[in-house]
């Protein structure tokens, strides 16, 4: 394979209800700074639906270009037309690398696209670089439940594509960024229709995005019941916080799917982190270690949690924590 | 109906530990077992065969030892078991995985296919997707619901904020997500049976698929260093009264500017 014809960097715009997920922007970011490795330029590839308004909010996080695909049967997210137009779009531009977020749309849809052009996908990735020498994207992510670190490349096929956890790059703001849209027809979308969509059921309530805190007051096993949780709020709206959860919580009912931080929940990087009564499974530090300061509230002094924390409490988390709130609240 | 279901023997990635000393695995004494997602999509297999008399079949890729998930499956209730083992197997990134599997797969009679969404060593959710692509027939990923409607399959398919209800036609292929379905125990007399089921072994000359679309030389992607991840410096930990506490605290916080 000649992998000179294959230049530029594509980034998969997820959108749903017209609505660009905000992994996508932050991929923009990561785009632009890779490009700039690879003296090239970011293509922000858009599938949807009436989509004007959108292309312009791309060039605002750094996309050099648009490439619109405006098609009725791409309104709602199906995994076939999807793939058909992601896959006409690499034969026509032979990108040499394209990036999609590691969502619930991206992780459906590129392994799909990956089979079908024949390249390498490597998932869920936490660091993306450019390796000097050869040029080639090392895409470095956790396996193991986050116990070991893997860094991948794809040499030989391409494009060299990966998908990317939320909230792990950041998104860059441009003011005048000059960007092409260019609207590119894809045909027979319609004959790719392979299933049916019988309905929509969206999930009600108030919609709490952790990975937009930033501080978030996080609660584990160790906090026991909805008491337990009751402080957390507490504690977090002195704070100006947003409650999070470990899987444990999670799994006792104490709190949302959506609140769950780690391997299998969401990757949060808030200024602070107070870990409430959580151990510290691999699991759960591998979702925010990251954070700038860490605090850690438990009775168990051989937490792990006390290893990855700057400041550690041994105690009674249901003591501390009121004791807190009451002394913020003094203040 | 014919269903086949991909499982993965993993090891339980809960009990692993990092050596502190060396930072490496220790997996001696780590146990293996039925990938959980693969596990919820084998009952609902095996739901569906209770309901609308279906046969199953589980299938599964790796050493030879790999047997005993699938003993485990027959004496949950599976039908038939393929183990494909081959060292020209070994190596293999998510594309070549899927282009093998999908070749034995070829071999079966199917009218559905179901993995689980996602192993929990690798957790790429590729390989799914990736079998159907190669087989050419629809996927549903993402699968909390399912069942059937003539020849059809009505799955909810969840995503962040909502799910979509889908129904495909058959043959088509779901991934599995460990929501599905409350595995089943094996039962005695499934364990009997199931030690005198025969395991079809299939190999790499059993199946029509080029070499270089197998194993380590069809793996688009290569692991080119694996590490674990850099301890941070260690933290002050105190062990005071909870109003202490919430002193020494705030005081820590408000000297990095942070509250």
């Amino acid at each position: 394979m000649d992998h000179n014809e294959w230049k530029d960097l594509f980034v998969f715009m997820e959108q749903t209800d017209r609505q660009i997920a905000d992994v996508s922007f932050e991929l923009l970011g990561k785009g632009k700074e890779l490009a700039k490795e690879l003296d090239c330029h970011v293509t922000a590839v858009l599938p949807g639906f009436k989509l004007e308004p959108l292309c312009r909010q791309l060039a605002e996080y750094g996309a050099d270009r648009v490439i619109a695909i405006d098609d009725q049967d791409l309104n709602v997210y199906m995994t076939e037309p999807y793939t058909h137009v992601l896959s006409e779009v690499i034969r026509k531009y032979k990108p040499e690398i394209v990036l999609y977020g590691a969502t619930a749309i991206g992780r459906d849809l590129a392994p799909r696209v990956s089979a079908r052009v024949h390249t390498g996908l490597t998932a869920d990735c936490t660091s993306l670089e450019i390796e000097p020498d050869s040029g080639l994207l090392l895409m470095t992510r956790p396996a193991f439940g986050g116990n070991i670190m893997a860094t991948i490349v794809c040499a030989d096929h391409r494009p060299q594509m990966a998908t990317v956890r939320p909230g792990v790059m950041t998104k860059l703001r441009y003011e005048n960024h000059p960007c092409v849209v260019e609207p590119f027809t894809v045909s027979d979308i319609k004959g790719h229709i392979n299933l049916e969509i019988v309905d929509i059921v969206k999930k009600t309530g108030k919609k709490i995005n952790i990975q937009d805190a930033n501080i978030l007051i996080s609660g584990g096993r160790g906090m026991k019941d909805e008491e337990g949780f009751k402080l957390l709020n507490q504690l977090a709206d002195q704070l100006g916080a947003t409650v999070s959860a470990s899987r444990a919580a999670v799994e006792a009912g104490l709190a949302d799917k959506e609140q769950q931080v780690g391997q299998t929940g969401k990757t949060v990087r808030p200024n602070l982190y107070i870990a409430c009564g959580i151990s510290g499974a691999i699991q759960h530090l591998a979702g925010m270690e990251d954070a700038e300061v860490i605090v850690a509230i438990n009775s168990d002094p051989s937490a792990p949690i006390f290893e990855a924390a700057d400041y550690g409490l041994v105690g009674d988390v249901k003591k501390i924590v009121p004791a807190l709130t009451d002394y913020l609240m003094k203040l | 109906m014919k269903i086949v279901v991909c499982i993965k023997q993993v090891p339980d990635t809960n009990e692993v530990k990092l050596d502190q000393k060396t930072g490496t695995l220790i997996r001696e004494g780590v146990p293996s077992i039925i990938n959980p997602d693969d596990k919820a999509g084998l009952e609902a297999a095996l739901w569906l065969k209770d309901q609308y008399d279906a046969e199953v079949t589980v299938i599964t890729m790796g050493p030879p030892q790999a047997e005993t998930a699938l003993r485990e499956a027959l004496a949950m209730g599976a039908d038939h078991a393929v183990l494909l083992t081959d060292r020209r197997f070994g190596g293999a990134d998510t594309w070549a995985t899927s282009k093998t599997l999908a070749s034995a797969i070829k071999k079966l009679e199917f009218d559905l296919i179901i993995t689980g969404r996602q192993a929990i060593d690798g957790d790429t959710a590729q390989v799914g997707p990736q079998i159907a692509e190669h087989l050419g027939i629809p996927h549903i990923s993402y699968a909390e619901e399912l069942d059937l409607e003539a020849d059809f399959v009505v799955v909810k398919r969840q995503f962040e904020d909502r799910c979509h209800i889908l129904k495909a036609r058959q043959p088509c292929l779901i991934t599995a997500l460990s929501e599905l379905c409350e595995p089943r125990y094996m039962t005695p007399g499934g364990i009997f049976t199931a030690w005198k089921t025969k395991i079809t072994v299939l190999n790499r000359d059993d199946l029509d698929v080029e070499d270089s679309n197998i194993g380590l030389k069809g793996s688009p992607t290569r692991v080119k260093k694996s590490f674990t991840k850099a301890v941070k410096g260690a933290g002050v930990i105190v062990n005071l009264d909870p109003s202490e506490s919430a002193v020494w605290l705030t005081e820590r916080l408000k000297e990095k500017f942070i509250i």
